[in-house]
């Protein structure tokens, strides 16, 4: 036992020690390769660690890689300009320093390719430092070029490199949220996110349209954590931070302009986006659309086929697309037909229970500010919020009957809702028609709120009160809503825990001598103890 | 200074007498206020006015006060002079002696003496007679008191004879005789009584000395006869101590008995069955109204006084714990310290303390009373616990008997026989063992209020019910907050851990709900002494319950049903707090907390099912007497019956938040054999199903399916009625009816179902659909502003002269003020006056005689020259 165990520490130590003895022989091989050109061969030795089974051989080789190509590229001792094939070079009329040059082009794009194999590793550790590798390489790629080109037509930027990288990343059958997280930080250099961004629009439209516009979870999940992970600048005194600085006509470089950014990041938001999506990716997209996609594209009315598509969707979707349409009618102009028809087709019993209940009636109570709204629409929306009440929790409540009190006070002639003194004193059944969809046709300024009058009867004190309001003339004052938007049942809650009562707690004065009265509780009169 | 008081003194009197006539006729002391015109029928007061007179009179007047007053100023002592006459300026000198001499004679011959026809007179020291105390001098009882009083009677006997007014006529004159001889020295004299009284004293303690030591032998020489005179007459003697002796006995007690006889005290009338049965009609209707008043959430500033839980043994005297001597069994560290006696025999060390007496009052008693019985006995209520405790201890006591019965011999014996033989040992065990358990069942009668929740286990664990219940309320007893000062935080800790507890034995498995049935009743009672506490413990437990809940929702977006524990926690708050109030810190944060998870659970089994309808139940339990409005009660319902509709196509209406139209638990309550309704049949679902569920076939499914949605139906009916006088009752029911009529068809259904089914459908129907328009409370019209000026007739112009009897009366006192206030000052004006005269008179009185002594000097000193000068021109001539 004893025995085993201090095997075990030894063979433990003796790995850390081989990888240890690796690392310095990674090293002392890179310094004898960098030293002396006969020992060329030597590359292969580290490309054996680089695929290796360990990874902690293999993050080493790729930091040794690194090294090794890095201080290669700075000094030019890679091949420029088009590169012959291997054979062809070893036999063709070349200078040896030629074919070595030669030789190392090849071993760099060996390496290139392995580190590209490796951001599809099982372990992210290895991913995570093939990615910065390659970006390193990218840097370096970036101020020593390797394509020897007319410096007034190209600009020096590895795009096959960045592409090859985009189209690892953005796999098809793994999620790399992860790695893409960490790809964030380069997307934080200007010419970084502008090439990444064109390689991204021809990679979607590639494999979307291979794919014959089918929905493709993982990919379309990773896409958009790309997308979503874009930061864009919102000034053109922003662009200061570049990977690559061109020499030459710097002015001119596409991506140095917000203009140029702003085309590409519409482009690719638009090819991702013209395809189908899954459901809950539509609620992605449609979360984030008003604050961090509309405002950075240059034509922002670009995206109305796609949001009144995801109106049309029903349901959550609609709810989340409210908010880019709004954007789009608000500050681009834009002319919506039936806007408030389908407004009011969306108030359906489940919106009261959804997440984003507190988004829609921010929008909501946006939308109906106006007063130039007709009468007819206002009150329609009042009496089928209040009527949706009835199936409502407290803390939706809160929101809807100051929301209603709201529209009443904005428009006098709504008041009939909830005063209509002299007319008739016989009773008259509710005239409103719930299914009806269209709010000029359901008679809800015939109704009056009796809806409200049954929350007068809540359970809990808060909305009772606040149903109480209807029995007097309402004060002028108009509620703000903006405080109750986020109220949770916890908080409602705490409202009576955390109160301090010194006054005496009242108690039940009927004597409780079990658990279950059978002829009390209703509880006793359906469930037994065992 | 004397004299001049009494000189004008003398002059005002000679004037005095004088006055009435002589002055009045003297026209120049007379003045005469002439009147300008004669008024017919008004009496004249001041129309001749004496101003020397009256001048001269506040003169007087104030020589008598003020002037003695400025004199006296600024003298801290005073002496006063109470002898007869003393400051009577009328009187003579001689008239006065007499006076006094005649008013000593009178105190001293008072009706005592009467027919004394002696002249002799008594001569008297403190009102007592000098004579008899003299006589009763040898005999006064050697108290050292007495004596010094003696001494001093002598000596002031002695000492008093020059000032005495207390003297007869004749001593008067042997004093004046003696007076000659006390010429020499009256130090001597005194010395020499002294000296005197000294002596005597010293003899009188010998000859009491002597008196005793006589006494005391004659005693003893009485008691050497005394054996004989026993012999002789002992009857006698002893008819006569006996005589003597209950004779004053007798009396005594009497006159004791009639001292410390208590008061007849009025007691409290009986009450009448009617009277006591009114009272308590009467009780439950203010608490009736109290109720009310909360759930319409009146704020009135205080509610009623906390109503204090009387226990039906309460004696309304506060807490006195019966107190016996012997000792009780309590419990040590959770364990009792009987139940090491196992090896031995079972049953004879523990009490070994206890009192021969207490054993022989208890031996009546039968052996091995049944512990069920006491059980029975303790739960026939409150009134009996003492007297089922001291039935255990009788038991115990007797058991203790028997063993002391046995000799230690015999135990001796036993325990051989034990060990050697077996067929009795194994006999002898079963005993043992019947014993131990006896001993086990029996509780001790004290214990320790636990000082933390594992406390609390400790000393419940292992007891049945009945006994953790009676644990629970021994130690409520033994820690009632008036015996000491610390047990109400303690008791206001129990109710914390009480409630720990109770979750605790819900989440067990399976939970052992009948020991929190028995403990409900303990709780209510600790929650009636401390309300506060109890509501602390519940708003925590509760606030833990909705904050997991509100972090699971934040994190995943829904939250699984409530435990067990929390569910008995939500009734519990039911039995303890009222569930009517409009706002109750405790039931309201329930009532939402059954809310959200009415909401937010979604239903994914029949567990789920069950627990959803358990609170269902609840939910109708808080809002059944306040016929409050509680939507989510209604959706869950709804949906739960729509978990029951087979086919999900072409829905009349819509599910809410929990429930989805249709998807994967969509057909949780779907029957898998539609014939199995016929082999159901009613019977109440358990608590514990909404825990865990095991079936053994699909018959078992269904039934269970039925149950929940015959509970289902059955709580939609109560809501039918809580409801149905809500304004938009239609379409609050409108899923529900259109789920009854049109998908979840009555034939498909058991037959009570099909009752339920019908009756719910019909309370729907006819709940009236028209309701009259909504209007604002009519407000009470605001007045308007009145404008127009207020108008007073004025009928008498001029000077009012009192209208009312008030404003008359005030005039007169104004007026009576006014002249007050005047007079006042002028007399404040008239005494500074008089003092600055008399201030000047007294500087003018000194001067002069400064003056005159200062004369005298020079004078003297002029003829002192003068002799001089004159003796030197003598001399020199």
């Amino acid at each position: 036992m004893a025995l085993a165990r201090k095997r075990n520490v030894s063979s433990a130590k003796r790995t850390e020690q081989s990888v240890k003895t690796a690392k310095i022989d990674l090293n002392s091989k890179v310094e004898t390769i960098l030293q002396s050109k006969k020992h060329a061969n030597d590359v292969f030795d580290l490309f054996e660690f680089l695929q290796s089974e360990k990874e902690k051989d293999v993050i080493s080789a790729v930091a040794a890689c690194s090294k090794l190509f890095c201080s290669l590229l700075e000094r030019k001792e890679l091949y420029m300009g088009k590169l012959p094939a291997e054979e062809e070079a070893l036999s063709g009329g070349h200078s040896a320093a030629e074919k070595y040059r030669i030789y190392m082009r090849h071993r760099y794009h060996n390496c290139v390719e392995m580190l590209l194999e490796h951001l599809s590793h099982d372990v992210h550790s290895v991913k995570e430092s093939a990615l910065c590798c390659l970006m390193k390489f990218a840097a370096g790629e970036g101020q020593y070029p390797l394509e020897d080109l007319d410096w007034s037509e190209h600009y020096s930027f590895p795009r096959e490199l960045i592409q090859a990288l985009v189209d690892k990343l953005l796999s098809k059958t793994t999620d790399n949220s992860l790695l893409i997280s960490r790809f964030q930080e380069f997307l934080e250099m200007e010419d970084v996110r502008y090439y990444v961004m064109s390689s991204i629009r021809e990679n979607v439209g590639r494999v979307m349209d291979k794919n014959k516009g089918e929905v493709l979870p993982i990919y379309q999940n990773n896409v958009f954590t790309l997308l979503s992970n874009i930061n864009m600048p919102s000034k053109e005194s922003e662009l200061t931070n570049y990977m690559v600085k061109q020499e030459a006509k710097h002015e001119d470089w596409k991506a140095a302009k917000l203009n140029e950014h702003k085309r590409v990041f519409e482009r690719m938001w638009l090819g991702f986006l013209k395809y189908k999506l899954p459901n809950n990716m539509y609620k992605k997209v449609l979360v984030i659309l008003h604050d961090s996609i509309l405002p950075h594209m240059s034509k922002p009315t670009l995206m109305i086929d796609f949001l009144t598509a995801a109106y049309e969707v029903g349901g959550a979707i609609s709810l989340l697309a409210l908010n880019g349409l709004f954007v789009l009618i608000h500050q681009h102009n834009l002319d919506y037909p039936d806007f408030y028809k389908k407004l009011y087709n969306l108030l359906e019993p489940s919106i009261f229970h959804v997440k984003y209940r507190a988004r829609f009636f921010h929008l909501a109570n946006l939308f109906l500010s106006s007063s130039h709204l007709p009468v007819y629409l206002v009150a329609a929306f009042a009496k089928r919020l209040a009527r949706l009440a009835l199936t409502a929790p407290p803390t939706a409540l809160l929101i809807v009957l100051p929301f209603i009190y709201n529209l009443i006070r904005r428009h006098p002639s709504c008041r009939v809702l909830i005063h209509k003194p002299g007319t008739e004193d016989e009773p008259l059944a509710d005239p409103y028609v719930m299914d009806e969809e269209d709010p000029a046709q359901c008679h809800a300024l015939e109704s009056s709120l009796w809806e409200i009058k049954t929350l007068q009867k809540h359970y809990h004190p808060d909305v009772a009160k606040a149903a109480m309001l209807i029995n007097t003339p309402l004060l002028e004052q108009e509620d703000d809503i903006s405080e109750v938007l986020e109220i949770t049942t916890y908080e409602l809650m705490e409202r009576d825990l955390k109160q301090t009562q010194t006054k005496n707690i009242p108690l039940e004065f009927e004597t409780a001598t079990q658990l279950l009265n059978k002829d009390r509780d209703v509880l006793g009169q359906n469930f037994c103890l065992d | 200074m004397g004299k001049t008081p009494k000189k004008s003194s003398l002059a005002d009197k000679v004037r005095k007498t004088k006055t009435s006539t002589a002055i009045k006729n003297n026209p120049f002391e007379v003045k005469i206020n002439r009147k300008k015109f004669e008024v017919l029928g008004r009496k004249t007061k001041h129309d001749v006015g004496l101003p020397g007179v009256s001048r001269s009179k506040a003169i007087n007047k104030r020589k008598e006060t003020l002037l003695k007053e400025h004199q006296q100023k600024n003298k801290s002592s005073k002496f006063i002079d109470r002898r007869f006459g003393e400051y009577d300026t009328n009187m003579a000198p001689e008239d006065k002696i007499l006076q006094r001499f005649a008013m000593e004679r009178l105190r001293v011959h008072d009706k005592k003496n009467l027919y004394n026809l002696n002249e002799e007179e008594e001569l008297t020291h403190y009102g007592q007679s000098l004579a008899e105390m003299e006589k009763f001098n040898d005999v006064v009882n050697s108290d050292d008191e007495s004596e010094e009083k003696g001494l001093l009677s002598a000596f002031g006997y002695d000492s008093h004879l020059g000032t005495g007014f207390a003297i007869s006529r004749e001593k008067q004159q042997q004093e004046e005789e003696e007076g000659s001889q006390r010429a020499k020295s009256r130090q001597e004299l005194i010395e020499e009584l002294i000296q005197k009284s000294k002596q005597e004293k010293r003899e009188r303690q010998v000859q009491r000395e002597e008196a005793q030591e006589l006494t005391e032998k004659l005693d003893q020489e009485w008691k050497n006869i005394q054996a004989l005179l026993v012999k002789k007459t002992p009857k006698a003697e002893n008819a006569e101590k006996q005589e003597e002796k209950p004779k004053l006995d007798k009396y005594d007690m009497m006159v004791r008995e009639l001292g410390f006889e208590m008061k007849a005290q009025p007691s409290e009338k009986m009450k009448t069955p009617e009277e006591l049965a009114r009272e308590e009609r009467e009780k439950l209707q203010k608490l009736e109204a109290d109720r009310l008043r909360r759930m319409m959430g009146d704020e009135v500033g205080h509610s009623a006084p906390a109503q204090v839980h009387i226990s039906a043994d309460d004696l309304n005297d506060g807490f006195i714990l019966d107190k016996d001597d012997k000792k009780t069994l309590a419990y040590q560290d959770g364990k009792w310290n009987i139940g090491e006696k196992s090896e031995g025999d079972g049953d004879e060390n523990s009490e070994e303390d206890e009192s021969d007496e207490e054993q022989e009052s208890e031996t009546e008693e039968e052996d091995g009373q049944d512990d069920d019985e006491v059980e029975e006995e303790e739960e026939e209520g409150e009134g009996s616990s003492e007297e089922v405790e001291e039935d255990e201890g009788e038991e115990d006591g007797h058991s203790d008997l028997d063993s002391e019965q046995e000799s230690e011999d015999e135990e001796r014996k036993q325990e051989d026989k034990q060990t050697s033989a077996k067929p009795k040992t194994s006999l002898s065990k079963e005993e043992m063992k019947a014993q131990q358990d006896a001993a086990k069942a029996e509780l001790p009668y004290t214990f320790n209020a636990p000082e933390c929740f594992s406390d609390l286990k400790d000393l419940l664990h292992g007891h049945t019910p009945d006994n953790q219940r009676l644990i629970v309320a021994r130690t409520q007893k033994c820690n009632h907050p008036s015996l000491a000062i610390g047990n109400k935080l303690k008791l206001q800790k129990l109710v914390g851990f009480l409630l720990e507890y109770i979750g605790e034995l819900a989440t067990r498995s399976p939970p052992e709900l009948t020991v929190i049935d028995k403990l409900i009743p303990e709780l209510y009672t600790l929650c009636q002494m401390f309300p506060e506490a109890a509501c602390r413990s519940m708003q925590s437990i509760l606030g833990d319950a909705g904050h997991s809940m509100e972090e699971v929702l934040e994190v995943k977006g829904h939250a699984t049903f409530p435990a067990l524990d929390t569910l008995v926690y939500l009734k519990v708050t039911a039995l303890l707090f009222p569930t009517s109030d409009f706002r109750h810190p405790v039931t309201t944060p329930a009532l939402l907390y059954i809310g959200q998870a009415l909401t937010k659970c979604p239903v994914r089994s029949l567990q789920d099912v069950t627990s959803g309808l358990v609170l269902c139940c609840l939910a109708v339990d808080y809002v059944s007497l306040s016929k409050r409005f509680l939507p989510e009660l209604i959706n869950f319902l709804a949906g739960t019956l729509h978990l029951a509709v087979q086919d999900k196509t072409s829905l009349g209406y819509s599910v809410v938040s929990p429930f989805r139209p249709s998807g994967k638990h969509s057909d949780l309550l779907v029957l898998s054999d539609s014939e199995s309704f016929k082999y159901w049949r009613k019977k109440n679902l358990p608590l514990s199903a909404a825990q865990h569920l095991d079936f053994k076939n699909d018959l078992d499914r269904d039934n269970h399916r039925l149950m929940c949605l015959s509970t289902c139906l059955d709580l939609v009916k109560r809501c039918c009625l809580l409801y149905k006088d809500l304004t938009s009752f239609p379409h609050i029911m409108q899923p529900i009816r259109s789920l009854l009529s049109r998908h979840l068809l009555a034939p498909t259904l058991p037959k009570p179902l099909q009752e339920l089914h019908n009756e719910i459908l019909e309370t729907i129907s006819s709940a009236p659909v028209s309701h009259s328009r909504l209007v604002f409370e009519k407000k009470k019209p605001i007045p308007l502003k009145l404008l127009t000026p207020k108008i007073v007739e004025v009928l008498d112009y001029g000077k009012k002269r009192g209208s009312t009897r008030e404003e008359r009366e005030k005039e007169r006192l104004k007026h009576k003020y006014k002249k007050e206030f005047k007079g006042a000052l002028r007399e404040i004006r008239k005494d500074s006056r008089f003092l600055a005269r008399e201030k000047l008179n007294e500087i003018l009185s000194r001067d002069a005689e400064r003056k005159k002594k200062v004369k005298e000097l020079f004078g003297s000193l002029a003829t002192q020259e003068g002799e001089w000068k004159a003796l030197k021109r003598k001399k020199r001539k």
